[in-house]
């Protein structure tokens, strides 16, 4: 569905992503390991085009959509709910998703989305009218998923949703992203909390200092003892 | 001060606050959006005025209309026409003064803003009066007589008011209902709403970011060109430098409310006139436009948010 090769992306001199090939197959949950600095993020700026890429190719669903402007990657089925979740804080609940169907003019349809959100977090329906800025952290991130799945995206990517939350919290988040997995989102993950991603998920990629230093499946990776030293805290 | 003195001095603060307000909310948008200060604006104010003035010479100056034609007809068309002028001149402006300097230092397109100002007055002054049939344009124009309007008062009791105020006061209420309404409850107006607060965020919603600040100029422009139209109905005659004086005085009252902030804008305006008005009334008359600054000047230093505060930018 994703296929990424060669790809580097520079911040005026400095390449944060030197060459880095990565797919991710329909229906799958992929996840992008890494400590901070290491590139995750800048690869999802770049795939959702807030960012062009200096050199290699981004094909999704076999169509090349390197350098496009965001809005348009967005039409095509690719939503991401970004590090440290960016809600617009002093608008409600409901004004955010609905900013997340921003790209989409089928009324009907976004208004089943919209009830599909709230069936998902429950916390949101309530507060619905509520400014997003009062919500905890959790229910921000919940908010945040939220956001980026009114666009009814075929591939959804999400920057660290478990930064900043509390154990319980962060099960409950993986769980809803197996749950979107089993509805046929496809899922490109972006973790630093490496128990977690990689128990979910299909295949992990590790990257280091804008290269891909390892990949393979995430159950293969789990039990790999460099991603075990590393990330996994393992002596 | 003498009751009717103090109620006529009420009503000319309210109608300069209102006229500013009209151009300081293109101030105030466009720097919500992209942090620029568009020094250029108050040429738009000035466009719109001539904007409005050509319509009414391409339709050949018609005088003696009845009151209803006038105010149902031709004043309509003038102020669409101004509004068209000011709006086309903003997104040429942006296109090809601003645009490219998006990613550039801050100080850039401040100084690119301050070039348009000047091409934009020296363009009306040279050239607007060459064509054929135009009044010349390298001094003062008189602003076409809407009757009904001009030179037409309403007195209430002993007070006297200009009809000429009553028009921008009422610009001003209905301009911010629309704004209001376009901003809550239209779908492009809450993508403003987003871009103004996090741009980024803005394009992963699937919002045209360029799109969203050329409707902003377009905004501001459209207000700008209806207090050109009130200024010139008030004042009586136009000229390229209108837009000076006039857009300083926006801007302060732009920044007196809290750059980046609409009510701001509005707040900012109303309170702006309404102390000129007085100053002009309780000190020496060659000192009006001296006030304003003294505001921009002490806001800067003891309050830079505002009264209503400024938006507060913050991007990672």
């Amino acid at each position: 569905m994703l296929e990424i090769r060669g790809l580097e992306v520079a911040y005026g001199r400095v390449k944060a992503v030197k060459g880095i090939d990565l797919s991710v197959g329909k229906g799958q949950i992929v996840t992008l390991l890494g400590i901070n600095g290491a590139g995750k993020s800048t690869t999802l700026r770049c795939i959702s085009g807030l960012i062009p890429p200096v050199a290699g190719t981004i094909e999704f669903e076999g169509e090349s959509i390197a350098g496009l402007p965001a809005h348009k990657i967005v039409r095509l089925g690719i939503a991401q709910s970004p590090e440290g979740r960016r809600l617009f804080k002093d608008m409600s609940v409901e004004d955010n998703l609905m900013l997340g169907a921003f790209s989409r003019k089928d009324t009907a349809e976004i208004r089943r989305d919209l009830d599909r959100v709230y069936g998902m977090f429950d916390v949101l329906a309530k507060r619905r009218a509520e400014p997003a800025g009062l919500f905890s952290g959790g229910e921000q991130q919940m908010l945040a998923i939220g956001r980026a799945m009114m666009s009814n995206p075929k591939l959804l990517m999400l920057d660290e949703p478990s930064m900043g939350l509390s154990p319980i919290m962060t099960q409950l988040i993986m769980k809803t992203i197996k749950d979107l997995q089993s509805e046929g989102v496809t899922i490109l993950l972006v973790e630093q909390n490496a128990q977690a991603a990689l128990s979910l998920a299909d295949r992990g990629y590790v990257l280091e200092v804008g290269q891909i230093a390892l990949s393979d499946t995430g159950k293969a990776l789990l039990g790999d003892d460099r991603v075990r030293k590393a990330y996994l805290g393992a002596e | 001060m003498d009751p009717t003195l103090f109620f006529e001095q009420v009503v000319n603060g309210l109608s300069l606050g209102s006229l500013y307000a009209l151009i300081a909310v293109g101030y105030t948008v466009v720097y919500g959006i992209i942090q620029l200060i568009n020094f250029a604006h108050g040429e738009i104010f000035m466009m719109g005025a001539f904007g409005a003035l050509t319509v009414y010479l391409v339709l050949g100056s018609p005088t003696d209309l009845s009151i209803p034609m006038a105010l149902c007809v031709l004043l309509p068309a003038m102020i669409l026409g101004g509004m068209v002028l000011a709006a086309g001149t903003a997104l040429i402006m942006e296109r090809f003064a601003y645009r490219p300097l998006r990613g550039a230092p801050r100080l850039a397109p401040l100084i690119s803003a301050i070039g348009v100002s000047v091409f934009l007055q020296e363009f009306m002054r040279l050239f607007y009066g060459r064509i054929p049939g135009f009044p010349d344009s390298k001094r003062g124009i008189a602003f076409p007589r809407i009757e009904g309007i001009t030179g037409n008062n309403i007195d209430i009791g002993s007070v006297s008011i200009k009809m000429s105020s009553i028009f921008t006061i009422a610009a001003l209420l209905i301009c911010t209902a629309a704004l209001w309404y376009y901003i809550n409850r239209t779908k492009t107006g809450r993508a403003m709403v987003a871009t103004s607060q996090d741009p980024d965020i803005a394009r992963l919603m699937g919002i045209d970011v360029d799109a969203v600040i050329m409707r902003a100029f377009v905004v501001g422009a459209a207000l700008a060109a209806i207090a050109g139209v009130a200024h010139g109905m008030y004042i009586g005659n136009i000229d390229f430098k209108m837009g000076f004086m006039a857009g300083l005085k926006a801007f302060t009252a732009a920044v007196l409310g809290g750059i980046g902030n609409i009510n701001g804008a509005l707040v900012g305006g109303l309170v702006l006139g309404m102390v000129e008005a007085f100053a002009a009334q309780l000190g020496p008359t060659a000192w009006k436009d001296v006030w304003a600054f003294v505001i921009l000047i002490l806001v800067l230093v003891f309050r830079p948010q505002g009264l209503v505060g400024a938006k507060v930018v913050n991007r990672a």
